[in-house]
């Protein structure tokens, strides 16, 4: 199904199953420890073996020697696989750095050898017997430092520029001009990246965590030289992910090629505390800001400059894009710049771009409306737009910034807010009140379904989507029980295996609307072949309910038409110039109200807010679950997140869950959540947008806005510790 | 984690023995410190003496009206002991705010005293540390050295002592009771059951080889306000960036003891004189041989404030 | 519930994995132990219940109580998340008391009652606090879930058994059940999901029908 024109009236529009406050399906299975993960797959027939690898122990050179004696002869030892053993691997389309194979090292903890041993306690011990002699190159590890020598990406699109930046900053009667930093971000899911493979003969399965199905197969198979064909892929249930687990990993290829070389299935987990040097990572930012604007508040100059590091062959972390849309302005301009680093490869984390951009830019526009003595809801009201900036020709499909901001202002409070900073103190708190708008983009991507129905009257959905925690099990049972009338309990939903239809998979807060609307069109073919089997002549004027099919008078049992045989049909959902002609987004208002300690510096949320327009949304509990949890992530960016960089060894310190501190409960207070009743016919059948990535954007923010609004301390490099409050706090008597 | 052999003492006797009869011996009791360093090869044992069998579970009262706390009453219990948190709070409190409720329904008392330091270099393997790898050098000096301790520091290790139960064990000046493999037993004061780093910063205790500690014993009560207070980033479930634990008397006189600064819990009899004069004073004096590091300065100011803070909770 | 997609592949592997405990369970590692040149014997025998059932190991002595749960007893259910007792997902309870399965050896346990997830409640059986984080939508992922969910059941008894917290501000009153003791109690086991403001809701609602 081609999907070019704004969707009219479907039978998603009759919500008695979608857009309902259903509990998650898998939610019996997850609670009672049931839901199998990759590492879980257990077959009484086969023998696991155990796989442990050895990441480098220095960040930049070459591999001299392994020397594996001493492994190979310990206790249990099947095999031991090595990166200089195994020559150059190909790397697949969506790595930047080489996951296994050669003896080049580009980046701390990258993996060089795994060993394998009948027990993973054999296997660890073993792998600390691996020696391993290296050559080592100096490397960059500062992105300050090699900010200077940062460089315009090759992918195009770097740079947007619209009237004359320049001109109209230089005249502007207000002015701000900042630079803000966010450090390394690391995903820290709580699955570790795992893997078990199997090989029977030429052919591959591969039991792992994975978001998105086939581009693992596909890289996995380029990396082992294999038809992709005879790879097949299963990823049914997933720790977590938060782009951690787009791209395939390390755990996956160890799996392939120690099973190869022991003649047996074997088991591969990342050890934690090898995980945030091994993967990848949210890159730092440095983000320049300039704001110019009329003293009555409207902006008339916004520039957005980013710099960021990555291996060789990386990108950018796209840090400016929400600043190309977010606020009205007729001159503007952005541009990112790259630097090579030497660290662990960056890539995608929740929001990639718009979730450290965001952090910035918030502050900025928080800045530049207390230089314009203006709220900063209002400020950003009025610099609202409806059209493109860069490109007034284009509108928003819909937008309701400002909703969100009004409506937010009004359930939090906003009117009690101290408008002089440190104004507000409540024994040994001082206390504060931030705000920050919430934006992230709307990305379409094609997904594909298949849907079958059997003689019971079960229909089954099959598709490679996953679900990482988002929902994908319940929408898209909830979808497909609308479409075809049938209660949620009649219907399967099968994710997660290669076998099936390639979908969107998880990531972009795309696989909520796009993985759905897949389901969306196979239903559609279904309803037609229903249709057809049950001798009506069209679909389109059938009503599919209650486990019946009507058309008039006639009226006969869904499950009938697949007495016979069982009815199957696939189809995928492909989105065609929509988003071009109309620029999609998702829309949302961050409040947070902070307590400062006003002896120590430490802060404390005690109350959060989210207001947020996406669309249609598709399972309220699901979706509200997403937005605290994006609210979440956003208190760990704002307060305590931080990959900190030796600069001299070139890795990640402190790459633990103790040392690289996330959120824990007695972090995050109840959180509130409010949803727009709003559609959006021009993203999809669905009329949904993302919702998963909204909720974190902006966040941080807030917070940083509301920590100043406490203080009266503006800091503008995250995470906010104490360490920058301190010096800046009241005297005590 | 290497191989070793394992074996489930019945006896103090026992243990020791086997203890010194044995080449890479050590006790385990809850294993929530050792067994996370095994697991990397900080550690290495080649035996291991499951203690949790002796009988060393009971809080009893002493003839000189304190308290004996057997070495492995667990951090709950400890916590959660009626004449803890009646006479000992400032203890109670530290236990508290340390770990996890799992990690404490583990972790002993003679364990946390012995429980080694966080600093990140010393936890990778990969990396120089003196504490680990004597003669390797300090990465940390020049490095990520933001939690790590500013005064009792050398040339050789900025490591910090982890533990809050610690910090109130020192305020509260209890001492550790042991027995070593010939059956002789002694008694340590805290304050120098912990050794400095100097140049040999992997020597952290005075405890020889094979030497059991059977019991901690707290003086009598000494009344006053007991307050522990724990700066960290986290608002749980983190290590102190900055702790202060200190009782003090309705008259202004008392005692403090800081956490996160030093090797050991950190603690000068002289400035609790001070402590009168208000936290600039005792800071001052607490902190006059400060050799902080750029990233770590912070915590100068951090202790002012927070013994500030305590004291005017004190005063309350 | 009746959804038999998410649940056929799942159910097929639980009876998988339920049958191999039987034929598996102990087997690996000894067998390559006694090929281990070392003198001292590195593995011991321990026989402790888990969720009611008697179950006999011969373990290497490395195996954490939580890789014999997984490993040879295939209970799935508690979770590695990172292996040095810094996330909570592998709480079970050991004579009642919440532990870090990953930072205590198996061979510690002997003649230990150990329960875990898989022995609180079952798909078509929940236990109440089960029940109650479905309802509370108290997981995403789910993978933090089982240490979350047999945390909150042992730290409601903590609170019955008058155990204090750091948040509690008299230490000689008895324990109360509120949000910010539940919250501080609750934080040895991380959600990176960010469930934790639901999972406050679904605790305090089990605590309110048991009192």
């Amino acid at each position: 199904m081609r999907f070019d024109k704004p969707a009219t009236t479907n039978p998603i529009d009759q919500l008695k199953v979608v857009g309902q406050p259903i509990h998650r399906v898998d939610g019996p299975l997850k609670t009672t420890g049931r839901a199998v993960y990759a590492y879980e797959w257990h077959d009484p027939n086969n023998r696991y073996a155990y796989g442990y690898v050895v990441g480098s122990a220095i960040a930049k050179g070459r591999i001299k020697s392994i020397d594996v004696t001493a492994a190979r002869r310990a206790p249990g030892v099947i095999a031991v696989v090595t990166s200089d053993g195994v020559g150059e691997l190909k790397k697949g389309k969506y790595n930047t750095a080489k996951l296994f194979g050669g003896r080049e090292i580009q980046h701390y903890h990258q993996a060089i050898a795994v060993v394998v041993a009948e027990t993973f306690e054999e296997a660890r011990a073993a792998a600390a017997l691996v020696k391993v002699d290296y050559i080592e190159e100096k490397g960059a590890f500062d992105l300050a430092a090699a900010k200077d020598t940062a460089v315009k990406p090759e992918e195009g699109g770097s740079d947007s520029a619209a009237g004359d930046f320049d001109a109209a900053f230089e005249t502007a009667p207000v002015k701000l001009d900042q630079v803000y930093t966010t450090p390394d971000q690391s995903h820290a899911m709580m699955e570790p990246h795992a893997s078990i493979a199997a090989w029977n003969g030429e052919e591959l399965t591969v039991w792992t965590s994975s978001q998105m199905i086939d581009w693992w197969r596909t890289d996995l198979a380029t990396t082992l030289g294999i038809d992709k064909a005879k790879v097949h892929v299963m990823s049914p249930f997933v720790g977590g992910g938060f782009g951690a687990k787009l791209f395939l990993r390390a755990d996956a290829v160890l799996a392939a090629l120690a099973a190869r070389e022991a003649k047996r299935p074997v088991k591969v987990a990342l050890p934690r505390p090898f995980l945030m040097n091994n993967t990848t990572h949210r890159p730092a930012t440095i983000q320049r800001i300039r704001i110019g604007a009329e003293r009555d508040g409207r902006i008339t100059a916004i520039a957005h400059e980013s710099w960021s590091g990555d291996l060789p062959g990386g990108g950018p972390e796209v840090a400016v894009q929400q600043t190309r849309l977010l606020y009205a302005g007729e001159n503007r301009m952005t541009a990112m710049r790259l630097a090579t680093l030497d660290l662990p490869e960056g890539n995608a984390m929740r929001a990639p771009g718009e979730a450290p951009g965001m952090m910035a830019l918030e502050i900025a526009i928080d800045e530049m409306a207390e230089r314009l003595g203006h709220d900063p809801v209002e400020f950003r009201i009025v610099n609202d737009t409806q059209v493109d900036p860069e490109n007034p020709e284009r509108p928003f499909s819909h937008r309701n910034l400002v909703a969100c901001l009004r409506t937010g202002a009004e359930r939090f409070g906003w009117q009690d807010r101290s408008k002089q900073p440190g104004g507000r103190r409540e024994g040994n708190w001082l206390v504060g009140m931030g705000v920050a708008s919430a934006f992230r983009n709307n990305l379409l991507v094609p997904s594909g379904a298949r849907v079958r129905l059997d003689r019971e009257g079960i229909v089954t959905v099959e598709t490679d989507m996953t679900d990482i925690g988002t929902g994908s099990y319940t929408i898209i049972a909830q979808t497909a029980a609308e479409m075809l009338g049938v209660p949620i309990d009649k219907v399967a939903v099968r994710l997660g295996d290669s076998r099936f239809p390639v979908s969107s998979g998880s990531g972009g807060q795309f696989g909520g609307n796009c993985s759905t609307a897949g389901v969306y069109a196979a239903c559609i073919k279904l309803r037609e072949a229903v249709a057809q089997r049950l001798g009506f002549n069209n679909a389109e004027g059938l009503v599919f309910a209650r486990g019946e099919v009507r058309a008039g008078e006639r009226s006969m049992s869904l499950a009938q038409a697949a007495s016979d045989e069982v009815l199957v049909a696939e189809d995928r959902i492909e989105f065609g110039k929509l988003a071009e002609t109309h620029q999609q987004s998702t829309f949302g208002a961050h409040f947070v109200e902070v307590g400062v300690d006003v002896a120590t510096g430490e802060t404390r949320i005690r109350r959060m807010l989210a207001v947020c327009a996406a669309g249609r949304i598709l399972n309220p509990i699901t979706a509200r679950s997403q937005v605290i949890g994006a609210m979440t992530m956003g208190v760990g960016a704002a307060l305590s997140e931080e990959l900190v960089v030796d600069k001299e060894r070139g890795f990640f310190v402190n790459h633990d869950l103790a040392a690289y501190e996330v959120p824990v409960h007695a972090d995050v207070p109840h959180q509130e959540v409010a949803f727009l009743d709003e559609t959006d016919p021009i993203s999809s059948p669905m009329k949904a947008k993302g919702i998963a990535e909204l909720g974190l954007c902006g966040v941080a923010a807030a917070a940083a806005n509301a920590i100043y609004n406490a203080t009266g301390i503006r800091v503008r490099d995250y995470p906010i510790t104490l360490d920058k409050l301190i010096k800046g706090l009241p005297e005590l008597s | 984690m290497r191989a070793f052999s394992y074996q489930r003492a019945s006896s103090i006797e026992e243990a020791a023995k086997a203890a010194v009869g044995t080449e890479g011996a050590k006790f385990i009791a809850g294993g929530t410190n050792l067994l996370d360093l095994m697991k990397l090869e900080i550690e290495t044992p080649t035996h291991l003496i499951d203690v949790n069998g002796l009988g060393l579970d009971r809080v009893e009262p002493t003839p000189e009206g304190g308290l004996r706390i057997g070495a492995l009453v667990r951090n709950t219990d400890l916590a959660a002991d009626e004449r803890i948190r009646r006479d000992y709070a400032l203890l109670s409190r530290a236990l508290l705010a340390g770990a996890s409720a799992q990690l404490r329904n583990r972790a002993t008392t003679a364990g946390n005293l012995l429980q080694r330091t966080r600093c990140p270099y010393f936890y990778d393997t990969n990396q120089p540390c003196n504490k680990r790898q004597p003669g390797s050098g300090c990465a940390a000096l020049a490095g990520f050295s933001r939690q790590l301790a500013v005064v009792g520091v050398s040339d050789a290790c900025i490591a910090s002592h982890p533990s809050d139960m610690a910090v109130a064990m020192r305020v509260l000046d209890a001492a550790v009771e042991t027995v070593r493999a010939d059956g002789t037993r002694r008694s340590i004061p805290i304050a120098e059951l912990h050794r400095l780093p100097g140049d040999t910063p992997h020597i952290e205790h005075v405890l020889e080889r094979s030497e059991l500690i059977t019991a901690v014993v707290l003086p009598k009560p000494l009344g006053g306000k007991q307050i522990y207070r724990k700066v960290r980033d986290r608002a749980s479930y983190a290590f102190a960036l900055v702790s202060i634990g200190a009782v003090v008397q309705p008259d202004g006189t008392g005692r403090v003891a800081i956490g996160g600064i030093a090797p050991k819990p950190w603690r000068e009899e002289a400035v609790d004189n001070e402590l009168a004069n208000g936290a600039k004073a005792a800071a001052a004096k607490l902190l006059a041989n400060a050799r902080p590091t750029e990233q770590n300065a912070f915590k100068l100011t951090l202790v002012e404030r927070t013994l500030s803070a305590v004291l005017a909770e004190a005063r309350g | 519930m009746q959804t038999p997609g998410a649940l056929d592949i799942s159910r097929r592997d639980l009876l998988v994995a339920s049958a191999a405990t039987v034929t598996v369970a102990g087997a690996g590692s000894l067998a390559h132990a006694k090929t281990n040149t070392s003198a001292a014997p590195a593995g011991t025998k321990v026989s402790f219940t888990v969720n009611g059932e008697r179950r006999e190991l011969e373990l290497d002595n490395r195996t954490t109580l939580l890789d014999a749960l997984r490993e040879h007893l295939h209970l799935t259910g508690t979770k590695k998340g990172c292996d040095h007792g810094q996330c909570g997902a592998c709480t079970v309870l050991v004579d009642g008391r919440r532990v870090n399965a990953c930072l205590t050896l198996a061979v510690m346990h002997d003649g230990d009652e150990i329960t875990t997830i898989e022995g609180l409640g079952q798909p078509d059986n929940l236990h109440p606090m089960q029940a109650a984080f479905v309802k509370h939508d108290g997981f995403q992922c789910g993978f933090c879930t089982p240490g979350q969910i047999c945390s909150s059941v042992a730290m409601l008894d903590e609170i019955k058994a008058n155990i204090p917290s750091h948040v509690t501000a008299d230490l000689t009153a008895p324990s109360e059940i509120t949000p910010a003791e539940i919250r501080e109690r609750m934080s040895g086991n991380i959600c990176r999901c960010g469930a934790y403001s639901n999972i406050v809701e679904a605790i305090t609602e089990v605590a309110g029908r048991k009192a």
